[in-house]
């Protein structure tokens, strides 16, 4: 039974542009699924649309997202914040800035569990020590009571990272939570994300550029080019034998450690062309239907 | 140790301000027409009257030696005498001080609290008529001086739907027991809240008068730089958490978005404080402002001075307070 | 994107031409005063005293807005003030933008020792309570129309010379002005010729604050009675005589307040409008 179920979702500037066609998947309980595509193809706004984050600017056109049966755009506004509060969580893309500055880290990581799930104080601040080390920071008293410009950009990850699992959400959607940071960092956070959500159970919905994280970490994966699914497999099948020539393009154009003369493979023009008529093609239909 | 370099620093420039302002009064003042001792005599007084008089206040000595003489006593906490009234400066100036400080501060509050209500609703409404609306009234407020408010408030709050007191400081039948000159905060401690009521009667459209373009101030400036704030990475989090609106506003955004605020809104708060000369004349409210008023048209130049010379003091405290504040509350700075 | 600017654009143009309206209307009746006025300011009737307005029952016909206690039209006394206020409005204004500005661009563009004596000039006028420092001057410089033009561009000149500075010195900073001096411009040359233009816009608009300034400051040192004499009408006196008999006679007040207001939020407006248009993001 999926977590989590995206009908035909449509989003689009309020000026006309759209940014997402029509898009499905499902995201099963305890599954990580992948969502893969260039910079603007339109993976962030569909992990903004089921948290309710789309900007002001943006609107959503037509479809359903499906939270635990329920469809969350269908519901009152704040009903649909409390349900999304309550089982999901969110891994930001930049340490530096999702932090709030004013604060403390004890807080930050406590404030949903007391003021939105009623914990105690005392029980809040136990979860967010015991978190912390899950992270494997040392001494978490000190971090807890640290402001956030104290602390190195891989540091505030973790605790993004501990706090997103802090009430055993449901679903994690995981905002290229990687890419903000140094490459040496890089592979330590993308174990300890894949180890908290194996630990946890938690659904994942990870949002990359890289294919290479895709293979590490998700069983099934999402294709996207300007806002439309061009694949939907389970990883090891895409790997094996991608379905969309894009998706083998992308595959075929990332660069590979293990093979470092085998030069650079852009992704073909013959190949983005016809990605681009199938994107036109959708338009034409969607908007004669 | 940098803070102490800091403070020493301010401390420096606040000495030569300060020392600027009276020189420049001392010598301005000097220069007024018409003499007061002769305006203080009755009309049949000599010469030989007014010169005794005269050197009594030692104003036939050369004006470099005028300053000496009352740059020595003020060292000492002699602010000279008042010619009008005979009585110590100082006495007199600290005695009006309480009465402009409560108007200030009570206007500072209300500002504050107009200001900040108008830019949480125009947040939590931007981009909708009420953000527009709220804007032509900010930009209204802005233009049109305490003056001209006071003018009007006075009009509507006095004359058509007369609800407050367009003058004076308290109804000046009531028996007073206090000891200081703090009216409205004795008044408090001692829970008079009959004579607090009066009181605040009087003080209200004053204080409104000044308030006003203070209030417009921040509104704006709060306003914009809450808008800002609600765009950053970790207000966008937070709500994901489950959190409303009002409180993304109140909690979140707030404390980060007031910082930029704090500076000007100091600043404006010194114009506020130098405001109270005129509405304290327009109310009749018995303040240092309206006392300065006076001293003017009666040449009484030592209190002009030493009126003078506290503004200075005042504004240059206020500007201190400012940037400690802005040092406290961000926490950036307090690790530097 | 294009909505918001054309309808910044339009809110622009409407400020524009209202403030025009009302500041033109002032100009007309400063000019024209002495002809469209229906009777002498200065001639007194006692047995006319407190008439009110022409349209509450008890007026005196060709006495449109009433009189005041001493019998004298208010409509005519209106339209001379706005002489008084107009003409101070624009020299006091022009002057004090004139020394300010120039003040500020030295401040900001020669930097150095001119602007450590101007920056701590700057500090210690922004001591003083402005009104009180005027109302200080003007018993200084007795009570005429030069006193008060004198006693406003010395207290307000900080304003300009702050702001003017502080865009000197960004200009300053900028790579136009390095070629310039690299092409061989003098100091002054590079001051007036580069940096004026591009500050000229912050100028225009602070010029139009300071004229609203100015008819308060004036309005102000009327009420104070230490403007030009207690004959000769002004807003502000008027607004002080009203005040004494704001329960009698409510109109001897209003009106001038009224007009006093429309004058300010119109020169307001009009900076505003200004600055609008001259953004060059928005051209």
């Amino acid at each position: 039974m999926s977590f989590l179920s995206i009908r035909n979702l449509s989003v689009r500037l309020k000026n006309g542009a759209p940014l997402l066609r029509r898009v499905s998947l499902d995201v099963a309980t305890g599954e990580v699924r992948g969502l893969v595509g260039e910079s603007g193809a339109g993976k962030s706004m569909i992990g903004k649309a089921v948290l309710g984050i789309l900007p002001p600017s943006i609107q959503i056109t037509e479809g359903e997202i499906f939270l635990d049966g329920t469809d969350l755009l269908r519901l009152p506004p704040k009903e649909s914040r409390r349900r999304i509060g309550a089982s999901c969580a969110l891994i930001p893309q930049d340490p530096l800035t999702a932090l709030n500055p004013s604060h403390r880290i004890g807080p930050q990581i406590t404030d949903r569990l007391v003021d939105i799930l009623g914990w105690t104080r005392a029980a809040a601040d136990a979860r967010a020590r015991d978190l912390l080390a899950e992270v494997q920071i040392e001494d978490p008293a000190r971090v807890l009571r640290s402001y956030p410009h104290e602390l190195s950009g891989g540091m505030r990850q973790r605790i993004l990272i501990a706090s997103a699992f802090a009430a055993e959400p449901k679903l994690i959607v995981a905002d290229e939570p990687t890419t903000a940071l140094d490459v040496t960092v890089q592979k330590q956070i993308l174990r300890l994300i894949a180890g908290m959500q194996a630990r946890h159970g938690t659904a994942l919905l990870f949002v990359t550029h890289d294919l290479g994280v895709v293979s590490k970490v998700c069983q099934r994966l999402s294709v996207l080019y300007s806002g439309l699914v061009v694949e939907d497999s389970p990883v090891t099948d895409f790997f094996a034998a991608p379905r969309h020539p894009y998706s083998a393009a992308l595959l075929a154009a990332t660069p590979k450690y293990t093979d470092p003369d085998a030069g650079l493979h852009p992704v073909p023009d013959a190949v983005i062309d016809a990605v681009r008529a199938e994107v036109a093609a959708f338009d034409r239909e969607a908007a004669h239907g | 140790m940098q803070i102490l370099r800091t403070v020493l620093l301010r401390l420096l420039t606040t000495t030569i301000t300060l020392a600027g302002v009276a020189v420049i009064v001392f010598f301005v003042i000097r220069v007024v027409p018409g003499n007061p001792i002769a305006m203080m005599l009755p009309p049949g007084a000599t010469d030989a009257d007014i010169a005794r008089l005269s050197a009594l206040y030692g104003l036939d000595k050369p004006i470099v030696s005028q300053f000496g003489i009352w740059l020595a006593g003020v060292m000492q906490g002699d602010f000279g005498t008042s010619i009008t009234t005979r009585q110590p400066v100082l006495d007199l100036v600290l005695g009006r001080l309480p009465a402009t400080l409560e108007l200030s501060v009570m206007a500072l509050v209300m500002a504050v609290i107009i200001g900040g209500v108008a830019a949480i609703t125009g947040t939590r409404g931007r981009g909708t008529r009420t953000e527009g609306a709220i804007d032509v009234a900010n930009g209204m407020a802005l233009s049109v001086p305490d003056f001209l408010w006071g003018l009007v408030l006075m009009l509507v709050f006095g004359v058509l739907f007369p609800i407050f007191h367009i003058s004076g400081r308290v109804t000046p039948s009531l028996e007073l027991p206090f000891v200081t000159n703090f009216y409205l905060f004795e008044s408090l401690i001692r829970l008079r809240f009959d004579l607090w009521a009066d009181l605040v009667a009087h003080m209200f459209m004053p204080a409104l008068a000044l308030a006003i373009p203070l209030a417009a101030i921040i509104g704006q400036l709060l306003k914009q730089s809450l808008k800002e704030t609600m765009n950053l990475d970790y207000v966008t989090l937070a709500r994901t958490k489950g959190y409303g609106e009002t409180h993304v506003i109140l909690h979140e955004a707030l404390r980060n978005a007031v910082l930029p605020t704090l500076t000007l809104v100091g600043v404006q708060f010194t114009f506020l404080i130098g405001g109270t000369v005129i509405i304290e004349r327009l109310f009749s409210y018995e303040g240092l402002g309206n006392m300065a008023i006076d001293a003017v048209i009666n040449r009484d130049l030592p209190l002009i001075q030493g009126i003078v010379i506290l503004f200075a003091v005042i504004f240059t405290a206020v500007n201190l307070i400012v940037d400690l504040a802005y040092a406290v509350l961000n926490p950036r700075l307090r690790h530097a | 994107m294009l909505d918001a600017r054309s309808m910044i654009h339009r809110r622009a143009g409407l400020r524009l031409w209202l403030s025009a309206l009302w500041l033109g209307a002032l100009t007309l009746a400063t000019l024209l005063a002495p002809w469209i006025a229906p009777h002498d300011p200065l001639a007194q009737d006692l047995f006319l005293g407190r008439m009110p307005p022409f349209w509450v029952a008890g007026s005196e016909p060709g006495y449109w807005l009433g009189t005041d206690s001493l019998g004298r039209d208010v409509l005519s006394r209106l339209l001379h003030g706005a002489r008084v206020a107009l003409v101070v409005a624009l020299v006091a204004g022009g002057i004090t933008c004139l020394i300010g500005a120039t003040l500020g661009l030295l401040a900001g563009f020669l930097r150095g020792w001119v602007d450590m004596v101007i920056s701590r000039l700057i500090d210690i006028w922004m001591a003083f309570p402005p009104v009180l420092f005027s109302i200080l001057l003007i018993a200084v410089l007795g009570p005429s129309l030069t006193s008060i033009i004198i006693a406003i561009v010395v207290i307000d000149w900080t304003r300009f010379a702050r702001v003017v500075r502080a865009e000197a010195m960004a200009q300053g900073a900028m790579d136009y002005v390095a070629s310039a001096r690299v092409a061989g411009r003098g100091r002054v040359g590079t001051m007036l010729r580069e940096i004026l233009p591009n500050v000229l816009p912050t100028i225009v608009v602070l010029l139009t604050l300071e004229m609203g300034i100015a008819v308060i400051v004036e309005a102000i040192l009327s009420f104070v009675n230490l403007s030009i004499s207690t004959d000769d009408p002004t807003w502000g006196g008027m607004i002080s005589e009203g005040r004494t008999s704001i329960h009698q006679a409510w109109w001897v007040l209003v009106f001038p307040l009224i007009a006093l207001f429309l004058t300010v939020l119109a020169f307001s407006q009009l900076g505003e409008g200004l600055k609008d248009r001259f953004d060059p993001v928005l051209r």
